[in-house]
């Protein structure tokens, strides 16, 4: 299982964040040899792949990699520390990596885009930062690769280059910079005025000697500062960033871009604040209200869009606010909930991506009202919509359910009855948005075509799209059945227990 | 020998240059003897901050006259580190001016320009060095009066009325300077600026003082471009040739907040102008006026050199800012905006001019796609403006750290939300010039097809200083070391309720 045996464990936290720069840099290299560039990236990715594994194997038997690059100022380094949140979510970010590239490749092909090199670029340099963000050891690291991680994707979200990605663009930077540098830069230098610490530890860096008021707007800071959280009113740049290629959506939107700001949020109340510090904060309560209104609010406008990637769009932001709401419950197993959903979701809504990219190459199709009777069409697609709808919504056998199930557990837990009721209310939601598609796919009652269905006529994506649906939609069955691994995982996050007992 | 008078070499050097520059006549040999001149002062200026840095403030008596009759200069971290950032800039703008002065200074006037660029550094490094209050103003003419040459060289004719406005704005600022001076004297006495800071401690808030203080601090925020005495600096930056921007952007305006530094710490005594006069709310109110106004002039203007220059106004108050503070941590940011800035702007500028150099205009219409036509060109631009809104890893985001940090030390919540609002128009109006040269298309009807990348000596100075955004973004050692030793050496003495020294 293990390949990097024989390297030094304090190496691999290094080579998880400069394998993929690397591969950035020989993408540029290779540019004009479309085949071997494209086998860099699956290469790269795949050896991202087993790096991951290894430090995972290395969290379990129980050692702490760590990581110290450089002072930026006295006292204060770029450092790395792997943690278990982090590797979890290194683990989801690095698989789906491969499988997005091998998408990646039939889409950009198959669409006849331009400057495919510098797209997968940008996109090895975006997973390069992903890593850092996930081992980042303290508060000012995870910042600035935030940062980096804003900026090296701005360049995939405007790939277009016509007036509405440039637009598109303007509102990702501008709401993504905005909140970072005025609220979460605010925040990280507040926290380090009052305590003078801002390693992630367990049981937060905060004590009793320190002002609960302050504390309490340090608290929203921090939350309308990871505006990759998208937390209402700030998540207007994601169905912004929809002008994206669709395997840019699908990786950076459904996983790595969104789940960063999630994961930042998670890690921040875990590690800086503690969970037991945020019960105390008078905001905790508001933020938790804000967190339940954006599930709601966004899933009723994403009813309203007829464009399937737009809806999708507000169907993230919706299940982002899961997150944040696991989060700010501040009960063990909701904060489980929480970390769990970021997995769960993330394999959900990018089989959902992948499909809605396979329509629009094999049929040219970007509204939901065009779709009925694509079942014929394009049966392999819309099964995989079907299942990563059902895993999003959270019913059994897909993956999705174990996060929902947890996050209800702890919000009953906690007594918060009107999170339950929005959890629940949500899911039905959820069930009006998404599983109409397939099944006017599969069932068009208005269709006049009587003759049986038959595999010639199938009008499928290219093949390495296929692949990529199979391979994640297979991933929302298998972690219903398996999700084992990923629960041991997240019990030796300090303070967080999937049976409640911390 | 050399060791002796090495407090005196970044002044000499470049003084006995200047008029050796205007007989040598020929437009190569000019360039490469003040280029190597500049060199030279910029190695004995990093030999002065290693001396200063291992054994501490020197003192150099000119000509042999002890102080406080004769003309002392005084070296110690603060200014050697400031020195060092002065002639390293001019070193680096010099070879950039080799072929960017080809399109924008007629032949016949390249002596002259290595000659008053030569006299400029002499007036800068000796503004920096003097420890005389009158040689201050003897220097500050001498720096002036080669300034306003050099901006009215530009063949756009609008250069003269800028270069007049400038000349009168310039020598009002002087004139208040010189009055100030010469209040202090009738009251002490001296000029020595260390004698001047004894004797006037027997005054107690003395009216003349007072009065002096005041003139010295208007005639001096005139030179650094306070706002609202900045009006001078926009006009003056548009129209000067580029290279002179360059220099006088990440030069002129940083040894002028020097020289108020000096005066507020090392001749009143901050006690005095801080607590007695309640300089700093002044200054404070000032520096965040500044800071909104001209980013947002900023933000409006089509030009991009005019752009660059409300910008500046708008960092000078970033740098006033930290000084307002009274805070070791607060003057220290201050300091480090200083030398950063000086990295940051003259990156920029220098990419402006090279654009310039091949369009021949310098309003944003210019830029349009130029990310693919001067790719380096654009990329420094893209850096350096990174750094100037402050990104992480740039040397931008060092400044803001230690600014909000100190603001915050003070428990001034809302000026530290402020400044970060504050960098949130830099967003704004960089992204405005990096948005038409990425993703609007070039004119067609022009000659656009030809446009290539500048020569390599324009784009070297321009990369050096682009790398060291990086590199004092990352490695803030060497800046942070010195830039805390100063403040810490400037506030000895003063501690006022709330600062830890």
């Amino acid at each position: 299982m293990n390949l990097w045996q024989n390297i030094d464990p304090s190496l691999l936290i290094s080579l998880s964040i400069l394998v993929p720069f690397i591969g950035s840099l020989l993408v540029i290299a290779a540019g004009k040899l479309p085949n071997l560039r494209e086998t860099i990236t699956l290469v790269t990715a795949t050896v991202l792949f087993t790096i991951v594994l290894a430090i995972t194997d290395h969290t379990f038997q129980g050692v702490v990699l760590q990581q110290h690059v450089i002072d930026l100022f006295p006292g204060l380094a770029i450092s790395f520390t792997v943690e278990p949140l982090g590797v979890l979510f290194a683990l989801v970010a690095s698989f789906l990596w491969i499988v997005t590239s091998i998408y990646a490749i039939g889409y950009m092909r198959g669409h006849n885009e331009n400057n495919q090199t510098r797209f997968f670029c940008c996109f090895a340099l975006a997973i390069s930062s992903v890593m850092a963000i996930c081992f980042s050891g303290n508060l000012l690291t995870l910042f600035i690769f935030y940062e980096v991680l804003t900026l090296s994707t701005y360049p995939l979200v405007t790939h277009a280059g016509n007036d509405a990605a440039k637009r598109g663009g303007r509102i990702y930077l501008g709401i993504l910079l905005s909140t970072s540098i005025l609220f979460l830069l605010f925040a990280v230098i507040g926290t380090y005025a009052l305590t003078g610490n801002l390693t992630f530890q367990a049981g937060g860096v905060f004590d009793s000697s320190h002002s609960k008021m302050i504390m309490a707007i340090l608290l929203v800071l921090f939350c309308y500062g990871i505006g990759k959280a998208a937390i209402m009113p700030f998540h207007r740049w994601l169905p912004a960033a929809m002008v994206a290629p669709t395997p840019v959506s699908a990786l950076l939107h459904a996983v790595a871009v969104v789940k960063a700001g999630v994961f930042s949020l998670l890690k921040i109340v875990i590690y800086i604040f503690g969970l037991d510090n945020l019960k105390e904060l008078a905001t905790t309560d508001i933020m938790l209200y804000i967190g339940a209104a954006t599930i709601l609010l966004s899933s009723c406008i994403a009813m309203t869009k007829d464009n399937l990637k737009a809806r999708l769009a507000y169907s993230t932001v919706s299940q982002l606010s899961y997150i944040v709401v696991g989060a700010l419950l501040a009960s063990s197993i909701a904060s489980a909930g929480a970390a769990l959903h970021i997995a769960t979701h993330a394999v959900g809504k990018i089989t959902l991506f992948f499909c809605a990219g396979a329509i629009m190459v094999a049929c040219h199709k970007k509204n939901i009202s065009e779709m009925a009777g694509l079942g014929k069409k394009m049966p392999i697609t819309m099964a995989a919509f079907a299942i990563g709808a059902i895993s999003i919504i959270g019913l059994p056998p897909m993956a999705g359910t174990w996060s929902k199930w947890y996050l209800t557990i702890g919000a009953l837990e906690s007594d918060k009855l009107l999170i339950v009721a929005t959890l629940m209310i949500s899911s039905l939601l959820n069930i009006a948005y998404l599983l109409p598609i397939p099944i006017k796919a599969f069932f068009d009652k208005t269709s006049t075509d009587t003759q049986p269905w038959s595999w010639q006529q199938t009008q499928e994506a290219p093949l390495p799209m296929l692949i990529a649906i199979s391979v994640t939609s297979i991933g929302c069955i298998v972690l219903f059945f398996y999700p084992q691994p990923l629960i041991d995982l997240i019990n030796l996050i300090p303070g967080v227990a999937t049976n409640g007992e911390g | 020998m050399i060791e002796q008078h090495l407090a005196a070499l970044p002044i000499i050097l470049p003084l006995i240059a200047a008029p050796i520059a205007l007989i040598l006549g020929r437009s190569m040999l000019t360039w490469a003897f003040a280029t190597l001149v500049s060199a030279l002062s910029c190695i004995a200026s990093w030999q002065l901050l290693m001396t200063t840095l291992s054994d501490g403030a020197l003192s150099y008596a000119l000509g042999g006259w002890p102080p406080p009759w004769g003309i002392e200069l005084n070296v110690d971290v603060t200014n050697a580190f400031v020195l060092l950032a002065v002639s390293a800039m001019s070193t680096l703008v010099l070879i950039y001016s080799k072929d960017s002065i080809e399109k924008e200074i007629n032949a016949s006037n390249h002596s002259l320009y290595y000659t008053a660029h030569l006299l400029c550094l002499t007036g800068l490094s000796g503004m920096l060095i003097t420890g005389d209050a009158f040689n201050l103003f003897v220097f500050l003419e001498i720096s002036s009066l080669a300034t306003y040459t050099l901006v009215s060289l530009a063949s756009d004719r609008r250069c003269l009325t800028a270069t007049f406005r400038y000349l009168v704005m310039g020598t009002i600022g002087a004139t208040f300077i010189l009055i100030g001076v010469g209040m202090l004297y009738m009251k002490t006495g001296t000029l020595n600026m260390a004698d001047l800071s004894t004797k006037m401690a027997a005054f107690e808030s003395n009216r003349t003082l007072n009065t002096g203080l005041a003139f010295i601090m208007v005639g001096v925020s005139l030179k650094l471009a306070l706002f609202p005495l900045h009006m001078w600096l926009p006009a003056a930056y548009t129209h000067a040739p580029s290279s002179v921007t360059a220099f006088l952007a990440s030069t002129a305006t940083k040894v002028a907040v020097y020289v108020m530094i000096r005066f507020i710490f090392s001749v009143f005594g901050a006690s005095h102008v801080f607590e007695t006069m309640s300089m700093e709310i002044i200054l404070m109110v000032l520096a965040i006026v500044a800071i909104f106004k001209c980013s947002y002039m900023a933000t409006v203007q089509s030009n991009v050199k005019t752009l660059l220059a409300y910008s500046s106004v708008a960092q000078i108050g970033y740098m006033v800012l930290g000084i307002s503070l009274v805070s070791v941590p607060g003057l220290m940011s201050g300091l480090i905006h200083i030398f950063n800035h000086a990295l940051m702007k003259g990156a920029l500028f220098m990419a402006v001019g090279a654009v310039f150099y091949r369009m021949g205009s310098v309003n944003i219409e210019a830029f349009k796609g130029l990310g693919k036509k001067m790719p380096l060109t654009m990329a420094a631009f893209t850096i350096a403006g990174l750094s100037i809104i402050g990104v992480p890893l740039t040397a931008g985001f060092v400044s803001k750290w230690y600014l909000v940090t100190a603001a915050l030390e003070q428990d001034l919540w809302i000026v530290a939300a402020l400044v970060l609002l504050g960098s949130l128009l830099a967003v704004v109006y960089i992204g405005r010039v990096l948005e038409a040269a990425y993703f609007q298309e070039p004119p067609e009807s022009q000659g656009a097809k030809n446009i290539k990348e500048v020569p390599w000596l324009m784009l070297m100075p321009m990369w050096i200083l682009v790398l060291a955004n990086i590199y004092f973004g990352i490695n803030t050692g060497l800046t942070v070391e010195a830039a805390t030793s100063a403040s810490q050496w400037l506030f000895q003495g003063y501690n006022p309720a709330g600062v830890a020294l």
